[in-house]
């Protein structure tokens, strides 16, 4: 399959706005069916300063909308809504408990000669609702992470309680929304592994079961490196949004220290003399601090029964993280966390040089890294591994990615079109400005190309495809 | 009984070698070369009983008396008999048949010296070692004659000798403790460096001090040694008694090389037994065991402690005097640590008064309790003869006892059966390299290594260890999976090939666990190793848990020598453009049989899938032969007729 990108062609002195996200709320028509008690049923809105009435209006245009498209397939409701200005996505994550997001769609401001107010021109076509159907799924995802089900909380404590979890989790969340530069990872959700040789990977084995067996307390333990998943003894749904968390949230929260050089001290231990780097980046910052407080994060993860209560600990040594997640109806005391540490710290400090050490010799190995005459983007959906040369190193920020938005919207684009169909498939698009884009599906892998190569031809796109491995 | 019987770590061999008690009447004599119980009657004239190790060895004739018998020994093989009566000479009988059995005589050379005692050293040579030297022989029993080979004039006090190495040690000067040895072989003698025994005291004025009692001679480990027993005294500092190792090898300086710290004081006597030195103490009545290859973390170099807690020999009962004893008798207690008893080497107890002669031997198993430290246990275990049943029920006693914090030791453990398997697996290779290149190379005939009991390889943990220890119902899978990767993770840093049982039981765990995640990452970083029976082990786990259908087909891949096995699982699961595809990539479009491919393409019921195999290999044939058509082999008419049918009926349909 063939196609022509269109665009690419900009005008100059245009002033260009990224999509926005307009509001963003959730409500339970059940909660309040009778007429003048349509305010019962919003349980969280955002922007909170919107008037009642406006709040009320909205969601019951799409409380309307999806009771009407119902009517043509009951079982898959509306997902999104496209108008010109902006475009809705729906998303029922529990029995009628709706989450809507509103993305104002990007638009281009020309400026019009004699003084007229600028022609504003929206692009209706440009973003995608997989992605940002993605990102409400996400968001939600990552509210039950660390509050559980909807349901969870109507049950503790009935509407009022459930209202209050949500606005405290996404007042905050919505905040590190950044819908600009959402694109194609935010539908893959996927984990970036860290590559490592088999010897290595069995010394961190060795390391997770050691622990988990001196500290039985420890239910479930995840190793990573260098923000790269090693080890996880999380189901892999679990993982994919703690990951997630770890590596958008936690970690570049705790980076600029590290990079400065401070907050991570060569500690000498008294016992033994034993010098670590580890350190808590959960719960206390220093252990020696007598007002020190135990108190980690609590996340809920699936179990056999639903779900499963458990407290974070993560424990970083140099670019080492250990997180260790342990039943939440044991109280963690400072006894715990000063045996971990003298136990942890210096293995994980030790391992963390090892796999540095082994990182660097494979390197060498497979020859100095030189400029790929490609970028791409690989996944694969079987066990999530992603990885992608497009994208910079994620900040708690912004994810940059270093290719043309257009670009990311045709790879979009042919994830769309790979998602329509079972079968493998392969897709060949030349876009302006000499870049050629491939994507290939192959059972559960999927592999997006982007070539810049002058005069290239098609059969010549058609011969490179090196599928990467998934590590 | 008192004790519990665990305790006791060596024992009294189970047959002993009976023979008539020394008494008036009776001489007994030990001969360490053939391990031969000379009873002597009446100075022979009544008959003499030679009893050894084994029937084969033993005799029994009668000689003439000629006075007392101070000494008699075969020669190697029972050939010919030397007796020593009187301090100038030695008397010889021939025992090989056909040849005069007359005695004859040898008096030594050196005047005025006389017969300290004589050594065999093969089955015709002898060496007489008298107060002024030795005198090496060679015997001609047809003749009747010695001829002399060498000789060597130095002052003795007393002699050793060592059959294993037909090592003679000689003490010379005053106060005796500089010893000289001499090496025979094959008719000659060679002097070895001597060497001098420190004393705890020197002294004043010189006398004789180092007794003969105190200085043992024995090969452990391969190498030879001279023991000494330095008793305390007050007035050095030692404390309590140690026996001080000499080195002796064949060529070069002596050095004393270990000393063994016994902490405490009294008689004592030495055995050798295992590699291991055993060292009995009289007043307490135990014994003790050191190994000299156990590196003691805590002490200066090659200083020892016991292994084990002082123990006594297990009890010992014999049965009462003689065979013509009643049988309904019960047996009595032997009395252990007799001063009747006397100590060879290497591990040779007898009781003289009551006729028995014992093998000292080390039982393995009562040692596993003795010993906490299992690293250390394992050390100890490893260098002993038949170790591997102890070694695997310490293996299955560490797994299942549940001991929190277990783990560490495990691997610790692991780590040091698989040294042993790998230097073992790496002997072996070279062997093989050495033989496959041929005997030109390499002048020295390689031998081909031996394998001790203390090679445990995989086959042998998964018998006895793991597959039981994966089937105990009590022990957390966490546990189990942990254990496997452990061994896994040792055989791999020993650079051990990981046997596919062992993968299988790894999954088996999982899988009956429900950890297909865990299964998963495990395949990914290649932790159990690509292999077809692993692909297909996963090919049968797809119903459970799907993506174990990309894993296999993936390790089939890498494997790159299943193609033919990717495109059966590819036809099995209709992906018929998927295996075309793949059997182009690799390059065998060209040989593969179309007809399966056209057979799952009808099975799928599209037709034009169907249509696009049939031109895809219609386009092949005309390649490669000019022409659209099949082999006839290759594609059965049949096909041919439901293709030709097919567009019509679906151009109706339409």
């Amino acid at each position: 399959m063939l196609m022509i990108s269109p665009r690419m062609a900009s005008a100059m002195q245009e002033k260009q706005y990224t999509p926005s996200l307009l509001s963003f709320f959730i409500y339970n028509p059940t909660f309040g069916p009778r007429e003048g008690e349509e305010e019962k049923k919003i349980l969280f809105y955002h922007p909170s300063d919107i008037e009642k009435n406006e709040k009320i209006r909205n969601v019951g245009l799409c409380e309307a909308i999806v009771q009407f498209t119902r009517t043509f397939c009951p079982t898959k409701p509306a997902k999104s809504l496209h108008t010109q200005k902006n475009r809705q996505f729906f998303f029922e994550p529990e029995d009628n408990f709706w989450i809507v997001m509103v993305v104002r769609n990007p638009m281009i401001e020309k400026p019009n000669k004699d003084g007229k107010p600028p022609t504003i021109e929206y692009q209706e076509e440009e973003i995608l609702d997989t992605v940002y159907g993605a990102v409400v799924r996400q968001c939600y995802s990552m509210y039950k992470l660390f509050n559980g089900t909807f349901g969870r909380a109507m049950e503790a404590g009935g509407v009022e309680l459930l209202t209050q979890k949500l606005e405290k989790f996404f007042y905050r969340y919505l905040q590190t929304l950044h819908l600009q530069s959402c694109d194609l990872l935010d539908v893959f959700g996927g984990i970036s592994f860290f590559p490592l040789d088999k010897m290595t990977y069995l010394k961190i084995q060795s390391f997770v079961n050691r622990v988990e067996e001196s500290l039985s307390l420890i239910k479930y333990t995840a190793f990573l490196y260098n923000d790269q998943l090693i080890w996880s003894g999380l189901e892999q749904d679990d993982m994919r949004i703690l990951y997630k968390y770890l590596t958008t949230s936690l970690f570049p929260r705790h980076s600029e220290p590290e990079l400065a050089g401070r907050d991570s001290p060569l500690r000498p231990e008294v016992a033994g003399n034993l010098l670590h780097y580890g350190r808590f980046l959960t719960g206390p910052t220093n252990l020696k601090d007598p007002e020190a407080k135990f108190r980690f994060p609590k996340i809920f993860v699936t179990a056999e029964d639903g779900y499963e209560e458990l407290h974070l600990i993560v424990y970083k040594a140099m670019s080492a993280a250990a997180c260790f997640m342990i039943s939440a109806s044991v109280e963690l005391t400072r006894d715990f966390c000063e045996q971990l540490d003298g136990l942890v710290g210096p293995q994980l400090t030790l391992l963390a040089s090892d796999i540095c050490e082994q990182f660097t010799i494979n390197r060498r190995i497979s020859g100095p890294e030189k400029e790929p005459q490609f970028k791409f983007i690989y996944f694969n959906h079987m066990n999530l591994a992603e990885k992608s040369t497009i994208h910079m190193r994620k900040t708690a920020s912004v994810c940059l990615t270093s290719v043309h938005p257009d670009l990311m919207k045709i790879l979009g684009d042919i994830n769309c079109d790979f998602a329509r169909v079972d079968e493998d498939e392969e897709i060949i698009v030349k876009a302006m400005t000499d870049y050629w884009v491939v994507g290939k599906k192959s059972d559960q892998r999927e592999l997006y190309v982007i070539l810049n190569q002058k005069n290239a031809n098609l059969i010549e796109v058609n011969g490179m495809s090196p599928p990467p491995d998934d590590e | 009984m008192t004790e519990p019987p665990q305790q006791h770590y060596l024992e009294l061999s189970e047959n002993p070698v009976q023979f008539e008690h020394a008494s008036s009447v009776n001489n007994v004599f030990f001969d360490e070369a053939n391990k031969q119980v000379f009873a002597v009657r009446s100075g022979g004239a009544t008959g003499v009983v030679v009893k050894g190790p084994d029937d084969k060895s033993s005799v029994a004739f009668r000689m003439d008396d000629k006075g007392e018998v101070k000494c008699i020994k075969f020669s190697i093989g029972n050939k010919i008999l030397a007796v020593q009566r009187t301090s100038k000479s030695v008397d010889f009988i021939n025992f090989i048949p056909d040849y005069p059995h007359t005695e004859f005589s040898q008096e030594c050379k050196t005047k005025n010296a006389n017969v300290l005692g004589f050594c065999w050293t093969n089955w015709n040579e002898i060496v007489f070692i008298t107060d002024q030297g030795i005198e090496f022989y060679q015997v001609f029993p047809d003749k009747r004659s010695l001829k002399l080979l060498k000789n060597q004039s130095i002052n003795v006090n007393w002699y050793q000798y060592c059959p294993e190495t037909a090592v003679i040690l000689l003490s010379t000067t005053v106060q005796g403790n500089i010893l000289q040895p001499f090496a025979f072989r094959n008719g000659t003698m060679s002097k070895m460096s001597k060497f001098e025994i420190e004393l705890p005291v020197i002294p004043k004025p010189a006398k004789l001090s180092l007794s003969e009692r105190d200085i043992a001679m024995a090969t452990i480990y391969g190498q030879l040694y001279v023991m000494y027993l330095k008793h305390h005294s007050r007035t050095a500092n030692s404390p309590s008694a140690e026996v001080v190792l000499y080195h002796l090898p064949r060529e070069g300086a002596c050095k004393k090389s270990h000393v063994l710290k016994l902490n405490t004081t009294g008689k004592f006597a030495l055995n050798i037994v295992d590699n291991l030195v055993v060292v009995h103490h009289q007043s307490s009545q135990t014994s003790l065991i050191f190994d000299i290859n156990l590196k003691e973390p805590d002490c200066a170099v090659n200083t020892h402690q016991p292994v084990l807690p002082a123990r006594s020999i297990h009890p010992y009962r014999m049965p009462l005097a003689g065979p013509a004893v009643v049988p309904s008798q019960p047996p009595v207690p032997c009395q252990l640590y007799s001063s009747s008893w006397s100590v060879f080497q290497p591990d040779i107890i007898i009781s003289a008064s009551e006729g028995y002669l014992w093998y000292l031997q080390v039982k393995l198993h009562p040692t596993v309790n003795l010993l906490q430290d299992k690293g250390k246990l394992m050390d100890f275990l490893l260098r002993r003869r038949d170790c591997k049943m102890v070694i695997l029920s310490v293996c299955s006693q560490i797994l299942e006892g549940g001991v929190k914090g277990s783990l560490p030791v495990v691997a610790t453990v692991f780590d040091k059966l698989n040294q042993v398997y790998k230097e073992y697996l790496e002997a072996e290779q070279s062997y093989t390299v050495a033989m496959e290149s041929g005997p030109s190379r390499g002048s020295a005939a390689q031998k081909r290594p031996v394998r001790t009991q203390a090679v445990i390889d995989q086959s042998d943990m998964y018998t006895h260890v793991l597959s039981s220890f994966t089937e105990r119902k009590e022990v957390s899978h966490k546990f189990v999976i942990a254990v496997l990767m452990e061994y896994i993770r040792s055989l791999n840093q020993h650079q051990i090939t990981v046997q596919h049982y062992l993968y299988e039981l790894v999954i088996k765990t999982l899988v009956q666990h429900n950890l297909f995640y865990m299964l998963h990452q495990f395949l990914q970083y290649h932790v159990l190793s690509d292999s077809k029976p692993l692909a297909c082990l996963l090919l049968s786990l797809e119903s459970t848990y799907p993506p174990a259908h990309q894993l296999s087909l993936d390790m089939l891949k890498r494997l790159s020598t299943a193609n033919d096995e990717i495109v059966e699982v590819l036809l099995s699961k209709q992906q018929v453009l998927g295996a075309l595809r793949f059997i182009r990539s690799v390059g065998g479009h060209d040989n593969v049989s179309a007809r399966k491919f056209l057979d799952a393409a009808r099975q799928t019921g599209d037709q034009m899938l169907f249509y696009t195999v049939f031109r895809s290999f219609q386009q092949r044939n005309q390649r490669l032969r000019g022409s659209p058509a099949f082999n006839p082999g290759e594609n059965k008419p049949r096909i041919w007729f439901i293709f030709q049918m097919k567009p019509t009926i679906g151009g109706l349909k339409i």
